[in-house]
């Protein structure tokens, strides 16, 4: 029978190899789903992995879906090698929309370089005081960071429809449930003409590049990696645990209103309350799929960002239910935490004594 | 606002409903903390068991048959958690995040041709002259089947974990998995039936809020009562009639919450919605402020990997 023996030292031909072999199960998997939905699996697939390279808009929308999802990957990575476990990114996004936005509503009509750096520093702030609330509950009270970063996604998604149905609902909007379109000079940048593609792709790089520094060349970096790895041992050497939460949970609540901000002010234009998509669950996989690792993420963004594209392809020209693609999705998960267990155990067969 | 449309029955029968789906899924998942599984996928197994429970509900018309079904659904979802984690010795944080990712997405697509439709299975007991009896004949007597069952799950789990041998074994299991398997225990296999269980209760949960409560379909419909269940289970400190009394405190802030709603309070519908949730992040950072306590209540050996290097 198959047995698992533990491996002396971790593969690191398998690190590799793994979110590799799970994108192909994936796909395998995917197939079969969509085949018992008596679609077209060849093309189902071809359309979700393939039609997006070759239409010169999809390759601009990559960006576009992209950006949110390495942005709040980078920051979730960060927290979960240190063992600090944020899943209310969702959450953070929303809130640093919320607080962005409001910028650019309350300087309406009034034009500047300088309402973007600002809108953009307040939904980093919004996003980060939010993910505060777990790190000082988790810090001062010991309460599971998992469960109450959760709780606040529900929190902020009903603040959100609240605002903008209250304070923030546009005056001259008929009632509906939504803000003012930002003006101009609140509305970022576009990268690509004729695309929605915006500066904020060129931004997540920037904190892909920043991130890898961080970790692999700055004193920070190490601590995280301590912590992840032998807390008894990092706290001997004297670092400070509430310190490191703290900063966790702050850099990826930023990261994740940033994100958030990008959102409202690119591709969507105004506060609405449909806005969060699920960035801040699906980077949770980009995170595990990229494997913690900066670079990785990047990758991992890139195949998420593909598979919505591909998703809403396959949803309008072959119609596939829009869930299929979040079945696919957290199927992706599945199979890549599955067979991680070739990174660090072998595969062999004994024959039964 | 009118005080005099509140009828105290009403509030109680409604906060009974609203807590049974969280008593379900709490005491499913402190059976499966006790053996040292943290499974963090409560939400996705409580979704796909309402709408394995709904689907076969309308279908069959059957409370039984939808309930088992949901049960089922529930189980299927953890075995998946279950083969990850202790045969292919996967991490139990995310894999529960993926089965709660993974099962929202399920229940989605199986439930498309679902959306908006209704049905009545949930059939109240009625003895006559009991239930008929005013203030306790509805109270006692007027509830539909799941609510004796749940009251009745609370009770076995408590004196399945305090009473019977199989319980101290699961609760060895749990606090110790090296002590445990060296006095020849099989640590996995009683983890499996662990998880197992806590996925066919997460499900009948489920059930309950789509069969039951609301009764019908809407995507998402668990919304987050699959994380209050876990955090009952904090709360609880892991013991079954704590559990109880978690669950029927949550379920009293939603009514407390809706009933505000209802009686058309000057506050806009989200802040009040909002109370569940901050509630549970309140309780939380209350019950877990004492270090010492919570490690002491916590199975040892929560959610740590277990490998035997035979």
């Amino acid at each position: 029978m198959l047995e698992l023996t533990r491996r002396r030292e971790a593969s690191k031909a398998m690190l590799w190899l793994t979110p590799v072999f799970a994108v192909i199960l994936t796909i395998v998997a995917g197939g079969l789903l969509f085949a018992l939905l008596g679609k077209d699996p060849v093309e189902a697939v071809r359309l979700i992995f393939v039609q997006p390279f070759l239409d010169p808009f999809s390759r601009t929308e990559l960006l576009v879906k992209g950006t949110p999802l390495v942005l709040i990957a980078i920051g979730l990575s960060l927290g979960f090698r240190a063992g600090v476990w944020n899943i209310g990114a969702e959450g953070q996004f929303i809130m640093g929309a919320l607080v962005g936005g409001a910028v650019a509503l309350a300087f309406y009509e009034i034009p500047g370089v300088w309402l973007l750096p600002l809108m953009c520093f307040a939904g980093m702030a919004g996003g980060a005081a939010w993910a505060m609330i777990p790190a000082i509950l988790r810090i001062r009270f010991n309460a599971n960071e998992i469960l109450v970063s959760l709780m606040l996604v529900y929190v902020a998604e009903l603040l959100l429809s609240a605002l903008v149905s209250g304070p923030l609902r546009d005056p001259d909007g008929f009632n509906f449930p939504e803000s003012r379109m930002f003006h101009d000079s609140a509305t970022l940048p576009i990268l690509i003409s004729g695309s929605r593609a915006h500066i904020g792709a060129a931004v997540a790089l920037g904190a892909v590049i920043a991130a890898y520094v961080l970790l692999e060349r700055h004193l920070f970096g190490f601590r995280i990696k301590l912590f992840g790895q032998a807390p008894r041992a990092a706290r001997f050497a004297g670092f400070s645990e509430a310190g490191l939460v703290a900063a966790c949970l702050g850099l990826g609540g930023a990261l994740a209103g940033l994100a958030g901000v990008f959102e409202a002010s690119g591709p969507v234009g105004q506060l609405v309350p449909a806005l969060p998509q699920g960035y801040g669950f699906t980077a949770i996989i980009v995170a595990f799929l990229g494997r913690l690792n900066p670079l990785g993420v990047l990758l991992a963004g890139a195949v998420m960002a593909l598979t919505y594209i591909g998703g809403e392809t396959a949803q309008i020209s072959m119609n596939l239910p829009a869930a299929a693609i979040n079945v696919f999705q957290g199927m992706l998960l599945f199979f890549l935490l599955g067979i991680d267990v070739l990174v660090n155990y072998r595969l062999r067969w004994r024959r039964a004594a | 606002m009118d005080l005099s449309a509140l009828d105290p029955v009403k509030l109680a029968l409604s906060l009974i409903i609203a807590a049974t789906p969280l008593l379900f899924a709490a005491l499913g998942e402190l059976i499966t903390e006790k053996s040292g599984v943290l499974n963090l996928g409560v939400e996705g197994m409580m979704i796909v068991g309402a709408i394995g429970g709904f689907a076969t509900g309308l279908n069959t018309g059957s409370l039984a048959l939808g309930v088992a079904a949901a049960a089922a659904a529930g189980m299927a979802l953890a075995a998946l958690f279950a083969l990850m984690t202790q045969y292919l010795m996967s991490n139990q944080v995310a894999t529960g995040l993926a089965l709660t990712l993974f099962g929202l997405g399920v229940a989605a697509l199986a439930g498309q041709d679902y959306a908006g439709k209704t049905l009545d299975v949930g059939g109240k007991l009625d003895i006559p002259g009991l239930t008929d009896l005013p203030v306790i004949g509805p109270l006692l007597f007027g509830h539909d089947a799941l609510v004796y069952l749940s009251l009745l799950m609370a009770v076995a789990v408590w004196r399945f974990l305090t009473r019977s041998r199989a319980g101290l074994v699961l609760r060895a299991v749990g606090e110790n998995h090296d002590a445990a398997h060296a006095i020849g225990y099989p640590v996995r296999l009683v983890r499996v039936g662990a998880i197992l269980f806590g996925g066919a209760m997460a499900g009948i949960g489920g059930a309950y809020l789509a069969l039951v409560q609301t009764p019908l379909w809407v995507e998402g419909m668990t919304a987050g009562r699959g994380w209050i269940a876990l955090a009952i289970v904090v709360f609880a400190a892991w013991r079954p009639w704590r559990a109880l009394l978690g669950a029927y405190l949550f379920g009293g802030v939603t009514i407390v919450q809706l009933n505000l709603q209802a009686l058309g309070v000057a506050i806009q519908s989200q802040y009040l919605s909002m109370a569940p949730y901050l509630v549970t992040i309140i309780v939380l950072a209350i019950i877990s402020a004492d270090r010492a306590r919570a490690r002491l209540d916590a199975p040892a050996c929560l959610g740590r990997p277990f490998h035997a290097a035979s």
